[in-house]
């Protein structure tokens, strides 16, 4: 019988497949942390308390899609593109800290939960949240690297360098698709 | 999800913007498609961050997926500012615009 307190997801992993997981999670981790660690230095910030993070947009494509700009400049923006991008500088040196802050933490959780050699996994609904979450992050940095979407590929030979990735992305897909199902279901009384 | 158009002077919560012409023209925030994010995770994430019915958040992610972008909320700047982030933490692409 499972309660709301009690595990939402069950399943196994592989021991192979945990050490995968642990090994791209704590990959993101590591990126994460270095474009944290590279932000200018603000001398206001031991005054005012409030963090500001990086102006301009990772020039990584896989960290820019994990952390993407909050405007886009429309056609007929009255003031012109000027005005959007010290905008964006504005809102990204803001938010950006947060936002690395969350996905750490997610990513931390996963760590912290998943099996060290494999075997069986259970997860609480808080626990899910965190890994629906991290294994989006690593989807969305393996998809940016594998170019998904319109002209990308859904199946490569395998003596293709990325058919590795392709096939962690696809083993991913499933996983979060399931945990999702899970967190979407009615709890059991 | 609008914020009231018209504040009585000394009423808390809305900061007057001296930056845009219109300060009192509401702000959006969007949700655009990509090919990444699966549709159940979307639907989950727009009911767990807006408390939306599962109805409604399916609605909104069906026009992602299909129109290619959806509003997703409106309000304040300062409170679109507060819900892209959160989508962005959650991974989905989000930006935000003031409402014409």
């Amino acid at each position: 019988m499972e309660t709301p307190a009690g595990p939402r997801f069950r399943s196994t992993l592989d021991p192979h497949e945990a050490t995968l997981l642990k090994n791209m999670v704590t990959s993101l981790v590591g990126m994460l942390d270095e474009r944290e660690s590279s932000s200018p230095r603000d001398e206001l910030e031991q005054i005012t308390g409030m963090r500001t993070g990086h102006t301009a947009a990772p020039d990584d494509a896989t960290l820019g899609r994990l952390l993407p700009n909050f405007f886009r400049p429309q056609n007929d923006h009255p003031a012109g593109s000027a005005t959007a991008e010290s905008l964006n500088s504005a809102l990204r040196s803001l938010h950006e800290p947060d936002i690395i802050d969350a996905k750490r933490q997610a990513a931390q959780r996963l760590l912290d939960t998943c099996p060290q050699s494999g075997g069986r996994l259970e997860l609480t609904e808080s626990d899910a949240n965190s890994w629906i979450s991290s294994v989006n992050d690593v989807r969305l940095a393996l998809g940016t690297m594998l170019d998904i979407g319109d002209g990308g590929p859904d199946a490569l030979p395998p003596e293709h360098p990325m058919a590795g990735h392709l096939d962690v992305y696809q083993w991913l897909t499933v996983l979060q698709e399931y945990l999702v199902l899970s967190l979407m279901s009615k709890p059991l009384r | 999800m609008a914020s009231p158009a018209e504040t009585k002077p000394g009423s808390a919560g809305q900061k007057v913007e001296s930056t845009q012409g219109s300060t009192q023209r509401p702000w959006v925030t969007i949700v655009w498609d990509d090919p990444v994010n699966l549709m159940n995770y979307v639907t989950y994430i727009l009911q767990k961050i807006f408390g939306y019915s599962e109805p409604k958040a399916t609605e909104l992610m069906l026009q992602v997926h299909n129109e290619g972008k959806a509003i997703v909320s409106s309000g304040t700047r300062e409170s679109m500012e507060v819900d892209v982030t959160k989508l962005h933490a959650a991974g989905l692409w989000a930006t935000m615009q003031q409402d014409r």
